[in-house]
């Protein structure tokens, strides 16, 4: 049992230097800087450590309820560099929009290391715990600019929703635990046995609350409010973070403890995935505020990653994971622009805003340019390689309905991704914005800009890592 | 010899002088970039000039094949060249040095994205016709719609934000149906290598699905009746230059696709489906004439009868026949040269009068002499004078037609005449007449320019329309290899199904 903390040394890391961070911070005036600081620094320790556990295939530790293996730590590492560039795009906008406090790197903080606990779940009732402490901490971002009521709304507003689908999600867990007396995932698949319409029922619920997590239709309602309501670095971040980790307990539950009813998940699945990549796609068209339009957009993305997972097969799950990772370095870059749409300390979020951009910003409009055909999925960008792999998955099965929808529907996201291209190339120019930004900005941008360009020269940088994740 | 990747060479090259100069500034002669990327493309030509001078005429194998492992496993990078992909990268690289050079004062703004964009959709295209895997064949397919939705949209005329738009969510649309059914040829049949695929063949029963999943990709990119609209809005809009790479290359890549991977690899769904093609090839080639004889604006006129020649070129195809297929390659090599030149042409009184309507002009003969006659040479090349490089592509094709099927062929040769109609037409409003309206007293003739550009056209498209030997002898073996592979995938077809 005491062996079994060696395992989990990244977790117990970034939470003891998570209460820390808070004490320092309450007690030492004026640390935000400092605070600031010292959690990128957390972060970027933490790499370390987590390459550090060992990477088995697959290993059960305290009481088989935490699971590590390759998908966990691929996670993990994509969740703590990708909140590290969270955390370096946005201190000057914090700064910009006052809002440079002690408490955000430190929610940010217990919320990853909520995702850490999720992703590596092999218990309900462990994984229940990371949700919510997640959540809650999520909960409080959204709100973060309290002096703005679009801020305070969106946090309200997600924490109402986000409760109530917790509540199913919950209720879910104890239908599952009643008809399976056992909270252990890979106990639940060995007891229900024949009797499966107990678990069903609790399964509906449980991908319920799960769909909700990353916005999935008919359960996205609270995206495009939250996504423009909370300051720009939080949305960056709920673009990003609780999707990988919820994508990667649907992985964990569809996989290990539903894995034998997968004739029915399937359908559900298949469901989620169209209604999102579809409504996301028509719904993002009539959207003139670019946080608003990449919250349907994050809609339809997740649409491809759950379609990844319909399959059944490792190559699906390998496939979904390969989109989220692409997919965040996409969303990285993309609101790395926006973050540089800063004319004296205000900041702007419209899509006329970008009007003309390409005359006085020209690698700024380059940049944007290759995000955004990436975002839609034009080869060779990185964004294809994305959507490829995933209808590979989905084609070995012969779900054709389910690549043709996804495909027209790549074709009707084509038009808003345009769209914004359009404004910034061939629209008429409005001012000038400022060009002295943060070197972490600027750096995140290029590298995350590099990554989507030339990502296509080698391919299996992504695939090595990937290809070792094997569940089925 | 055989060591210089020059294959993967062609491909770079461009993309290599696009990033010089996408980071280099432009100095304060405005003209520096234009020089480098005319300096680029030339040497890009000699490149291919060279590899056809090495390509062996008597091998229908693919030559100087490059096979390198790109994705694990399972996709690898693959180049390689034959009789008729050689004509097209050559083509490629003979129309983009003059397409930059015809770049003048029209495009003031950005001229500097302007040559990325043109050198980037060279290598582009270069890659499209030399892959040998679908996969990668695709990515460069697809790749083109980005810097061409960007030279037509900004760069383009009035209503440029409508046709970019309209171009790209067309070909998208058409082009996502070929990526399922290449990942589902993977799935298959183990590869998407196309040689191998040539050997091991595609199972019978796919091969209809298949054939239509690809034809709705190049149907649209052809363009075929009815998915064509796209291309008149297009071609109106784009500035010159775009004009000219659209017309000359772009929509050659469909043509090369029918012939590579239609024909190639589904002889059962092309077979199939050969009725259906000759219908829509008629229609284009009929209607699409009629609709270009009602044309008031010149650009439009001349890209409805690209349609109508792409019409030619698709019925050439599909006959199946040695004369038929040689002759289809050949008309699109011709197209490539004429109606870039003709596009050219419309682009330097445009430049002059900025107006492309016919009515407004008449009896330009008397200022500009030599324009006139260089316009009537490829006026007569586009209708298919004996003589021109457009009467061998049409002659052959309508020859093919014969040996295939009566009607079809008697039907196609009403297009020939409607060309000469429309085409005849329009150089008669433009040039001769009366000289009525008082602007068109203050034209200047051709400068030195665009008297050498157009001449570089004029060239080939006489030389080869007198003597087409260089060309056919390039295309004979592969073209009768790729016939002899498909019937006789069709006799075993045959055989099995009784």
């Amino acid at each position: 049992m005491i062996i079994d903390i060696y395992y989990v040394i990244p977790e117990i890391f970034i939470s003891l230097s998570l209460m820390f961070l808070l004490l320092f911070g309450v007690f030492k005036k004026n640390s935000s800087s400092t605070v600031y600081s010292l959690s990128i620094l957390t972060l970027i320790i933490s790499i370390p450590l987590i390459l550090n556990v060992p990477s088995t295939a697959e290993l059960l530790i305290f009481n088989e309820s935490y699971k590590i293996d390759y998908l966990s730590n691929f996670i993990k590492i994509l969740i703590v560099i990708s909140t590290l560039f969270v955390l370096l795009t946005s201190s000057q906008y914090l700064k910009s929009i006052k809002i440079y406090n002690v408490e955000y790197p430190i929610l940010i903080l217990s919320s990853i290391l909520g995702m850490m606990v999720m992703v590596s779940s092999n218990d309900l009732i462990v994984f229940y715990i990371g949700l919510e402490l997640q959540s809650l901490a999520l909960y409080v971002l959204a709100s973060f600019n309290r002096d703005n009521v679009l801020s305070s709304e969106s946090g309200l507003k997600y924490f109402v929703l986000s409760a109530l689908s917790s509540g199913l999600l919950l209720y879910g867990c104890s239908l599952v635990y009643g008809f399976s007396s056992s909270t252990n995932f890979s106990q639940i698949s060995l007891n229900y046995g024949d009797s499966t319409q107990g678990i069903i029922f609790g399964m509906v619920f449980i991908l319920v609350g799960l769909a909700f997590k990353i916005s999935a239709v008919p359960f996205h309602m609270w995206a495009p409010d939250v996504y423009q309501g909370s300051p720009t670095s939080v949305t960056l971040f709920f673009a990003i973070l609780p999707k990988i980790a919820a994508l990667t307990v649907f992985i964990r539950f569809l996989y290990t403890p539903f894995i034998n009813l997968i004739d029915q998940w399937q359908t559900i699945i298949i469901f989620l995935s169209i209604a999102s990549m579809l409504f996301g796609a028509v719904a993002a068209i009539g959207q003139k505020n670019l946080k608003r339009l990449i919250a349907y957009s994050s809609i339809s993305h997740m649409g491809y990653a759950l379609a990844g997972l319909t399959t059944g097969t490792n190559e699906g799950i390998q496939s979904s994971v390969s989109y989220i990772s692409i997919y965040l370095v996409m969303n990285l870059a993309f609101f790395s622009c926006i973050f540089m749409l800063k004319r004296e300390d205000k900041y702007y979020e419209s899509i006329d805003d970008l009007s003309g951009l390409s005359k006085n910003h020209p690698l700024l409009s380059f940049s944007l340019l290759i995000v955004l055909f990436s975002l839609a999925g034009i080869p060779p960008l990185a964004g294809f390689f994305a959507k490829f792999y995933v209808f590979m998955a989905v084609i070995e099965q012969s779900m054709f309905f389910l690549a043709i929808v996804g495909l027209l529907a790549t074709v009707v996201a084509a038009f808003y991704y345009l769209r914004i291209i359009k404004v910034i190339y061939f629209d008429n120019e409005v001012e000038k914005y400022d060009t002295n930004h943060s070197i972490g900005l600027k750096l995140s941008l290029i590298i995350a800009t590099v990554l989507i360009l030339t990502y296509f020269i080698y391919p299996n940088s992504l695939i090595d890592f990937v290809s070792k994740i094997d569940l089925v | 010899m055989m060591n210089i990747p020059i294959l993967s060479l062609l491909i770079c090259v461009p993309t290599v002088g696009a990033l010089f100069i996408l980071f280099t500034k432009s100095t304060e002669k405005y003209n520096s970039h234009k020089y480098i990327s005319v300096f680029i493309s030339i040497i890009n030509f000699i490149l291919s000039i060279y590899l056809w001078y090495k390509f062996d005429n008597s091998n229908s194998s693919f030559q100087f094949v490059e096979n390198r492992e790109w994705i694990y496993g399972f996709i690898n990078y693959k180049v390689g060249v034959d009789g008729i992909s050689i004509l097209f990268v050559v083509l490629t690289t003979f129309i983009t040095p003059l397409c930059i050079l015809s770049v003048n004062s029209t495009i003031k703004n950005r001229l500097k994205d302007f040559l990325v964009a043109i050198l980037i959709m060279e290598s582009l295209m270069i890659g499209v016709f030399c892959s040998l895997d679908l996969v990668i064949f695709y990515l460069f397919f697809e790749g083109g719609l980005i810097p061409m939705f960007l030279i037509i949209g900004i760069w383009g005329g009035t209503r440029r934000v409508y046709s970019a738009f309209k171009f790209f969510l067309y070909t998208l649309l058409g082009s996502v149906l070929m990526l399922v059914a290449i990942i589902y040829i993977y799935w298959i049949s183990g590869t998407t290598d196309v040689e191998k695929l040539y050997e091991i063949g595609i199972d019978a029963k796919y091969q209809k699905i298949l054939w239509l999943a690809f034809f709705s990709s190049f149907a649209v990119k052809t363009p075929m009746w009815p998915v064509h609209t796209w291309l008149p809005d297009a071609h109106v809009e784009a500035p010159t230059a775009g004009s000219v790479l659209l017309a000359a290359i772009l929509l050659k890549m469909a043509g090369y696709g029918f012939i590579r991977f239609s024909i190639g690899l589904f002889p059962i769904g092309s077979d199939y489906f050969v009725s259906f093609v000759y219908v829509l090839s008629l229609i284009a080639i009929i209607y699409t004439s009629l609709v270009a004889l009602m044309q008031e604006d010149m650009k439009k006129l001349i890209a409805y009868s690209s349609v109508a020649h792409m019409g030619f070129v698709t019925l050439g195809i599909f006959t199946m026949t040695q004369q038929g297929l040689e002759g289809s390659i050949f008309q699109m090599i011709s197209h490539g040269i004429i109606s870039a030149a003709l596009f050219l042409c419309v682009g330097v009184i445009y430049e002059r009068m900025h107006t492309r309507e016919i009515k407004r002009y008449g009896g330009i003969v008397e200022v500009m002499p030599k324009y006139s006659i260089i316009f009537m040479i490829f006026t007569l090349g586009a209708l298919g004078l004996p003589g021109t490089t457009g009467f061998i592509g049409e002659f052959l094709i309508l020859m093919g037609a014969f040996k295939d099927n009566f009607l079809v062929a008697v039907i196609a040769s009403l297009g020939v005449i409607l060309g000469a109609a429309y085409m005849l037409w329009l150089y008669k409003r433009v040039v001769f007449g009366e000289l009525i309206n008082e602007d068109l007293k203050n034209l200047v003739d051709l400068n030195k320019s665009e008297v050498i550009i157009l001449t570089l056209l004029a060239i080939p498209s006489l030389y080869f329309g007198f003597y087409p030997e260089p060309l056919i002898n390039t295309v004979e073996v592969s073209v009768s290899n790729l016939i002899d592979n498909y019937n006789a995938n069709l006799e075993i077809y045959m055989a099995n199904k009784k």
